[in-house]
């Protein structure tokens, strides 16, 4: 809380839902019931659960799509209904399924729509255009004439991302914008994700039924059930420590893999003794002990050197500690 | 061949009686048509945001079945009336003209709210998610998406339009019909010819160019 003692520092919650329901009449969309969750600036979260759990009318209702009946919800510390829908919205970057973009614009059109909304002129939307179809990875040369149709799914999907991006929100709504699209260009644009993520730092909201695609992407988990938060956590917590079976099904917390995939090698190696000479083969010690077990395996090695950021053995990889870390809980190995 | 020979010796002949005709009704065609896109339009934008839409278009669609030729004749005993609505222009001129007007109006409605209600949902959802309001959801995304269809009516309810106001000259409106009416009289059928073949090219040419229009309005797919 000391970083809001300058009067200019944004507050540190991005995004806070205080006891906010809505329910429909005919129950025919799913409701969220007294609901309250903080989203810290900066956060990449995550709302995880099976259909009519209620995760994207809450993230509709962030952005007034969808108003709750009850509660409140501040974006930047400011009450939501506080402002014109539209002021808010354009303010905050929205992502959905591949259909969201406006099949009559050219490429270049469908991204310059919230600065055309804002009044930008016309040069600084046209560099914003070119800078941002670069970020995406799309080169603005072959791109920017092109229209939607004439885009591959993946593409649609950066050129929506580069869309919401374009007039840097602080915050951005994401919903299942990678659903529709088949595995391999899925998991190319999460990694690209997550590195616009580290690079621009806002705060993420995303949807997503995929289990996988939550823990690829996200600072905190948040598991939806009935219009309820069941478990927030960092995905490892989430993954090692589920609190109900719901949960445990949902995330497969039985995976022994998963769970490997998200413990980093170096907590659990042990330290290189003086005079000892470290295993040939040698790993970054961030590399997670799904990887480094692959490694073994495919070498028929019983142990791996760990090495830091300069290159200097830090400790060893036994392959009997994967065996542990696999059978017990990670948590307390680690600690 | 010489009913065709016949024809145009017709129109040699009779230079400025076939001009005036032609302009007749291309007047009456485009002025149908114009006022026709001007009422209509709005009403298939009205039907496709208000509840009681469907019904409309379905009694519209229903009222497609009456043949232009007999609005012409129902009016025809107010033409004194409706005379009086434009004092400039021939009475009977006007009662077709209004008569063109009504028969314009089936596709216009039945394609600009068909076209409207199909731009899809999600779409729509989006363009506010962007932080659109509802007007510019309408004027920038939705009307523009659903602009080829419409336009697809306004070429049905032009070749209708052309076609129809052939039957103007049963009430005295000097159009390309007089000549198919005299000719028939007559039975003289190069004169017939004189009348049939321009509607034929006018509606032609009506279809063609509004074919390319429409495709000028359209976003690739």
């Amino acid at each position: 809380m000391n970083k809001l003692d300058g009067q200019h520092n944004p507050p540190v919650n991005a995004i806070e839902y205080d006891r906010v329901s809505k329910t429909y009449p005919n129950g025919s969309r799913s409701a969220v019931s007294d609901l309250s969750l903080t989203v810290e600036r900066g956060k990449f979260v995550v709302l995880l659960g099976p259909s009519g759990c209620g995760k994207t009318t809450l993230l509709k209702m962030t952005n007034r799509l969808i108003e709750p009946n009850s509660g409140t919800i501040r974006v930047d510390g400011i009450d939501i209904m506080s402002v014109p829908a539209p002021e808010l919205r354009r303010r905050i970057g929205y992502v959905i399924q591949q259909t969201g973009l406006f099949p009559h614009m050219r490429v270049e059109d469908n991204i310059a729509v919230v600065p055309k909304l804002l009044g930008w002129d016309k040069r600084r939307t046209s560099a914003r255009i070119d800078e941002l179809l670069h970020l995406v990875g799309l080169p603005p040369d072959a791109y920017r004439r092109r229209y939607p149709a004439q885009l591959s799914g993946g593409e649609q999907q950066r050129v929506g991302l580069a869309r919401a991006l374009a007039v840097n929100p602080d915050t951005m709504l994401m919903d299942e914008p990678f659903g529709a699209l088949d595995a391999i260009t899925r998991s190319k644009l999460q990694l690209e994700l997550r590195r616009i993520h580290q690079e621009l730092g806002q705060t993420i909201v995303f949807v997503t039924h995929d289990i996988d695609e939550a823990v690829r992407l996200a600072d905190d988990i948040v598991i939806m059930r009935g219009g309820r938060i069941v478990q927030a956590g960092d995905p490892l917590e989430i993954v090692t420590d589920p609190v109900d079976e719901f949960v445990s099904d949902l995330v497969g917390a039985s995976d022994a893999l998963r769970r490997l995939s998200l413990i980093e090698a170096r907590t659990i190696a042990t330290p290189v003794h003086a005079g000892e000479l470290p295993p040939l083969e040698m790993r970054p010690e961030t590399i997670d002990v799904r990887a480094a077990l692959g490694v073994m395996l495919g070498r028929g090695l019983e142990r791996i050197a760990l090495t830091g950021e300069d290159g200097d053995v830090t400790g060893i990889l036994e392959l009997d500690a994967v065996r542990t870390v696999a059978r017990t809980h990670p948590i307390e190995a680690t600690v | 061949m010489d009913l065709i020979r016949g024809a145009i010796d017709y129109i040699q002949e009779n230079q400025e009686r076939f001009l005036d005709a032609l302009t007749v009704h291309v007047r009456l065609s485009v002025y149908a048509l114009l006022l026709g896109i001007l009422i209509f339009v709005p009403l298939g934008i009205l039907a496709s945001r208000w509840s009681g839409g469907p019904a409309l278009v379905g009694i519209v669609s229903a009222a497609r079945v009456v043949p232009s030729i007999s609005v012409l004749f129902l009016l025809y005993p107010y033409r004194r009336e409706i005379g009086q609505i434009a004092p400039f222009w021939d009475r009977n001129f006007t009662l077709a003209l209004i008569a063109l007007t009504l028969l314009a109006g089936p596709p216009l409605i039945i394609n600009t709210d068909a076209a409207l209600r199909g731009v899809a949902p999600s779409v729509l959802e989006n363009a506010e998610g962007l932080g659109m309001t509802g007007s510019q959801v309408f004027t920038r995304v939705q009307f523009p998406l659903a602009l080829p269809v419409i336009t697809a009516g306004v070429r049905t309810a032009a070749v209708e339009v052309i076609a129809s106001a052939t039957f103007a000259a049963f009430i005295g409106v000097g159009t390309l019909g007089r000549f198919i009416t005299s000719g028939l009289t007559l039975y003289d059928f190069s004169l017939l010819l004189v009348g049939a073949i321009p509607v034929t090219l006018l509606a032609l040419g009506a279809e063609v160019s509004l074919a390319g229009l429409e495709r000028l309005v359209a976003h690739p797919a």
